[in-house]
């Protein structure tokens, strides 16, 4: 698979705070990919570079084999954008924007209009966006983006200010895009809603890539724990120790045990798994929140 | 080509959905009619120049208006947008900056064409129809007076660009405009007049003073639109279109160049831009 996007050795400051160090990675299609970070980690910068709305100091970007900062602009065709604060000119309706963007896309605008009833729009549309409440101007901006099957699709903070059903709605198109061979990258805050959707995690601390991979490939780099816990019959607390061995923490009828790996894991399970004493057993492997604070202390503390 | 047609149409689009274009038309429209009964007063019937007055009294006022409109259009047309944010989405399309650039001015002189040709116009249909005998000679002063209006609203269009592509934000651009207009309408030739009064033609000759004048877009406006041949004696230039021996050809090169010039610089600082 040859990537849609690549970023290799990229610097960037502005005056003086160095947005982005040394960052390179790559994005592949069919794939979508999380952009993870605080406020001010350098998500946004990168983004844009990737969009030749700014230049790097340092580095090599391609975007469908195009350099963006050398002004070629050819392949946009195929990209969809979402900014983080999507803004419209207030004075045209929703419809006449979309029909705008689908002209600069070399869309016919009619073929847009089924967007406006996928995104929930369509009874809204031909009032002025000026009306328009910020969940609706973003629904806007995800229609916009959509436009004319994009095969690669930047995202940042998409699902601010939607409403969970459309929030769905919002994941079902992407996943589609995705099959079809899209590359995605959504940047955002909402780590859980990401958990078992992202393929590919990049996590950026000011202006650093801290860590890339599958969920997977970061749960195993991180070796955080996985949690097992346990519930009780009444008064066996002590009895049940032996097959467990020592890293466990207790609560009233509830014991909890740390294991380092998946065997470890199963181990345990085994053992417990066909004592009547133990009522219920529950797994929680570390979260993609749990691995984002894991990364980031690790790398605040080499620092 | 096709996009900066797309962006222009865009442009035109929100112009008449503001009530820019509506706005810009009546002003010019009730000034034009206005001037037109008020400044046929002092020539009376006899007036065989009754539209020779309308080209004169329309064109002092174009002087100082257009500009003035213009450069409210165009001021924020970069920096305006990337406040509201509006730009990051637009660069993100297949579009090339200069074509954004080109695209908004096309839509924004386009705009400007039709509110003068549509208000001046409305002018010269009254007179017509009020029956004033007119000759052909008027006639083409006064489609010339409508074609160089157009041509001085696309310099400050295109200057309006330069200053929005230039600053951080829209005070300063609005700020700027307003001390340009006052520069190129009011300053520049009282700072001449004062100039030439004290030099007593010791150094400025008259050839140094017509080069002088193509520094400023509206003296060449000016120069276009009141020597002419039949108009020049009702607007008090008779003496200066006697001596002047630049010809309308220069006149109308100067004033593209005055186009030409901020439009190219304002797509170059725009080009460097980041956003």
């Amino acid at each position: 698979m040859t990537a849609t996007v690549s970023v290799t050795g990229v610097d960037k400051s502005y005056r003086n705070v160095r947005a982005l160090r040394d960052v390179s990675f790559a994005l592949v299609p069919g794939r979508l990919s999380a952009l993870v970070g605080h406020n001010g980690a350098g998500k946004t910068t990168l983004i844009k570079l990737m969009l030749g709305l700014i230049r790097s100091d340092r580095g090599e970007i391609r975007v469908m084999g195009q350099d963006p900062a050398a002004g070629e602009f050819s392949a946009r065709q195929l990209l969809g954008y979402l900014p983080e604060n999507v803004a419209f000119n207030a004075a045209l309706t929703g419809r006449e924007t979309l029909a705008f963007y689908a002209r600069l896309k070399r869309i016919r605008p009619a073929s847009a209009w089924a967007l406006l009833d996928r995104v929930g729009l369509s009874d809204a549309a031909d009032r002025r966006v000026g009306t328009y409440s910020k969940g609706m101007r973003q629904r806007l901006g995800l229609a916009q983006a959509l436009l004319g099957q994009p095969r690669v699709l930047l995202l940042d903070e998409p699902t601010t200010g939607l409403d969970p059903a459309l929030r769905q709605t919002f994941y079902e198109i992407l996943s589609e895009l995705r099959d079809g061979g899209a590359t995605v990258l959504i940047s955002s805050h909402a780590l859980n809603e990401l958990e078992d959707r992202a393929e590919h995690v990049l996590i950026m601390n000011r202006g650093r890539l801290v860590v890339q991979g599958t969920l997977a490939e970061l749960r195993s780099l991180s070796q955080l724990p996985i949690r097992v816990s346990l519930d009780l019959a009444a008064g066996t607390d002590n009895a049940i120790a032996a097959p467990i061995g020592d890293k466990t923490i207790s609560a009233a009828g509830r014991r909890t045990v740390l294991v380092a790996d998946e065997k470890g894991k199963m181990d345990l399970l085994r053992a417990v798994a066909n004592d009547p004493r133990v009522k219920d057993i529950e797994i929680a492997v570390p979260t993609l929140d749990d691995l984002y604070a894991h990364f980031l202390k690790t790398q605040e503390r080499a620092a | 080509m096709r996009t900066v047609a797309i962006i222009a149409f865009k442009e035109i689009q929100e112009g008449l959905r503001n009530r820019w274009v509506l706005a810009t038309t009546l002003l010019l429209a009730a000034l034009a009619l206005s001037l037109t009964f008020l400044g046929s007063a002092p020539t009376g019937n006899v007036g065989a120049g009754a539209l020779d007055v309308v080209v004169v009294s329309l064109s002092s006022l174009t002087i100082f208006l257009l500009p003035l409109i213009a450069l409210l259009i165009s001021h924020d047309a970069v920096v305006g947008e990337m406040e509201r944010g509006t730009m990051i989405l637009l660069l993100s399309y297949p579009v090339g900056r200069g074509q954004v650039i080109l695209g908004k001015f096309c839509g924004h002189v386009l705009i400007l064409a039709f509110a003068t040709i549509l208000g001046y116009g409305a002018a010269a249909a009254a007179l017509a129809i009020t029956g004033a005998s007119v000759l052909a000679a008027s006639w083409y002063a006064f489609a010339s007076m409508l074609g160089t209006s157009i041509m001085l609203g696309a310099v400050f269009v295109a200057i309006g660009y330069l200053i929005s592509s230039l600053v951080r934000d829209r005070g300063t651009a609005a700020g700027l405009s307003v001390g340009i207009w006052l520069l190129m309408v009011l300053v520049f030739d009282m700072a001449l007049l004062g100039i030439l009064v004290i030099d007593q033609g010791q150094s400025i000759s008259a050839t140094v003073l017509e080069w002088l004048l193509f520094l400023n877009p509206t003296d060449l406006y000016r120069l276009a639109n009141l020597t002419g041949f039949n108009v020049s004696q009702f607007s008090g230039m008779a003496g200066l279109s006697g001596s002047a021996t630049t010809g309308i050809t220069a006149l109308l090169l100067g004033l593209l160049v005055w186009i030409v010039a901020p439009l190219g610089l304002a797509t170059t600082f725009f080009a460097r831009r980041e956003l």
